[in-house]
């Protein structure tokens, strides 16, 4: 009467055993940069799929004002600790400027009136967590493309870099420092801006104050907050671990329009 | 009685075949690795945005006296779930996870990672559907084994499948050579109905994909309520591979094992004057 409990019982150690082997197997596979290298392919192939269906000027689904949460949570830094915005901060930003230089023919530095008075863009849009959540908000700013049109791009030029006041990540040696960048193509979007107001008031201090990138047809992590300086690159390699930006540094898509 | 002799017949085509296995290992990751992106905000909501007090689906860990305990709410009911949904793990080494390290790639909680598995498994899973339907459109299969015919939708034979699926009793004989009406059913709604419908609500949640068709994103009800059906379709899927195994079993496992790895399946011929 026990064989069959005990084949069932040998079955099932067998089966759990071949299961974690599997799952030690995936973790193996994650951890090693081969392993993530070539899951990561897909990445490009999203990108390329993207680029090519999605329209270049294709605008992000726009809301009315009835859609706007109420709840919009606020994520990564929401009260940044770094001295030299806690200085800006005491002021009001009447101290900011935005610096704009890089691969750029006319650098420019730009205060909040400056910013403010520019060709600007309202939009009421949805933002798309990376975690899973959306939150809708209405937004106004300069737009990024007449900015940098401005500054007169060199050639060379291929990506937008944002560079942060706020530190994410240990200490505030510049290392956890948040940063993004985007290409061309989202940078010159009727979309894409710097936004300095938050369903109507100035943008608030959880949400990026003074000045917040928003580029909508990518997820929340790509729109980075308590902008600094942007700087016109060839290529990002060079920069913090060369990743392009502050979690793709950490393991997320550069691409991060999925 | 003499052994009723046996007979090989050709069942499965090898593009169906190939693509029915690429199909399980795709599937398989696109689950597990689901379930860990799912752990990084562990809650549903229906329409275009969260109500992050409003979820209709929240699992999660909270104290309960010295203990921590998991819980899962759907709607207004409240279920105990520690060990399985919302805090499992070894007995003394527990976390706060969503689903258990055992349902997930990778086993510890990694959104980037677990994003990495499945967008890799998302372009397997697509193309290999998209080469299942197009050599199945191209050769008839779709139409010629899995369309119901007028004879197969006819009440009365609806309800005599129902009736001896119910009693485990299967087709014989010549019957056995076709796929019965509620084999079509179901293989079509997975093929034609759940399969892309993960694919479309996936690709709702992408901010690109919704620049590119917001149409597509608001005929869901928004990018929350596709997130929703998602999850949904995933467990309909697990429904149905359930239900799937339990027939492969219960009609005879090395058999139906066999034609999806060979493509011969073994029937029983009818003599002649006999009806199955």
């Amino acid at each position: 009467m026990s064989a069959p409990i005990n084949r069932r019982g040998w079955l099932q150690a067998g089966l759990a055993s071949a299961g974690a082997l599997a799952l030690g197997a995936c973790d193996k596979i994650t951890n090693s940069k081969q392993g993530v290298a070539f899951l990561q392919s897909a990445e490009g192939l999203t990108r390329r799929a993207q680029r090519l269906l999605v329209d270049r000027k294709a605008l992000a689904r726009e809301f009315s004002h009835a859609d706007i949460s109420s709840d919009f949570r606020p994520n990564g830094s929401i009260d940044p600790q770094d001295p030299d915005y806690l200085t800006l901060k005491k002021t009001g930003f009447a101290d900011y400027h935005l610096t704009i230089d890089g691969l750029v023919e006319r650098p420019l530095s730009l205060s909040l009136a400056d910013l403010r008075a520019q060709a600007a863009r309202t939009q009421i849009t949805r933002h798309d967590c990376v975690e899973g959540w959306s939150s809708i908000a209405k937004w106004t700013g300069a737009r990024l493309g007449p900015l940098i049109d401005q500054a007169g791009l060199k050639p060379q030029a291929r990506y937008i870099v944002f560079h942060c006041y706020d530190t994410l990540d240990g200490p505030m040696d510049g290392k956890g420092r948040y940063y993004e960048s985007i290409d061309l193509i989202d940078a010159y979007h009727p979309q894409t801006i710097l936004a300095y107001a938050m369903n109507d008031a100035a943008l608030p201090v959880a949400h990026g104050a003074p000045l917040r990138l928003r580029v909508e047809r990518q997820l929340g992590y790509k729109q980075a907050k308590y902008i600094r300086r942007i700087e016109a690159v060839a290529d990002y390699a060079h920069l913090h671990q060369g990743g392009g930006g502050f979690w793709e540094d950490r393991g997320y898509e550069w691409y991060a329009g999925i | 009685m003499a052994k009723p002799k046996k007979v090989l017949v050709y069942r499965h085509a090898a593009v169906t075949r190939a693509t029915h296995w690429i199909n399980v290992l795709a599937l398989t990751f696109l689950l597990m690795s689901g379930l860990n992106i799912f752990g990084a905000h562990p809650a549903l909501y229906w329409g275009q945005k969260a109500v992050f007090a409003q979820p209709w689906v929240l699992i999660g860990a909270e104290p309960k006296g010295d203990a921590m305990v998991g819980f899962t709410q759907i709607g207004t009911a409240k279920f105990n779930t520690t060990g399985v949904l919302g805090y499992s793990g070894k007995v003394g080494e527990r976390e706060p996870v969503a689903f258990p390290a055992w349902a997930t790639v990778p086993s510890y909680r990694d959104l980037a990672d677990s994003r990495h598995w499945h967008f890799f498994f998302a372009w397997l899973f697509v193309i290999n559907g998209l080469t299942y339907w197009l050599v199945g459109l191209a050769r008839g299969h779709i139409v010629k084994d899995l369309a119901p015919t007028r004879a197969d939708l006819k009440p009365k034979n609806v309800w005599h499948e129902i009736v001896t699926h119910a009693k485990l009793r299967f087709p014989k004989g010549e019957e056995a050579r076709h796929y019965n009406v509620l084999q079509k059913g179901a293989y079509l709604a997975v093929i034609a109905v759940l399969l892309p419908l993960m694919v479309v609500t996936g690709l709702c949640m992408s901010p690109g994909m919704d620049a590119f068709a917001p149409w597509v994103v608001d005929f869901f009800g928004g990018r929350q309520s596709a997130r929703t059906i998602h999850f949904i379709t995933a467990f309909s899927l697990i429904g149905f591979v359930l239900l799937h195994l339990f027939m492969v079993v219960a009609s005879g496992t090395w058999n139906n094992i066999r034609s999806m790895i060979t493509g011969r399946y073994a029937i029983v011929p009818d003599k002649s004057g006999e009806t199955a």
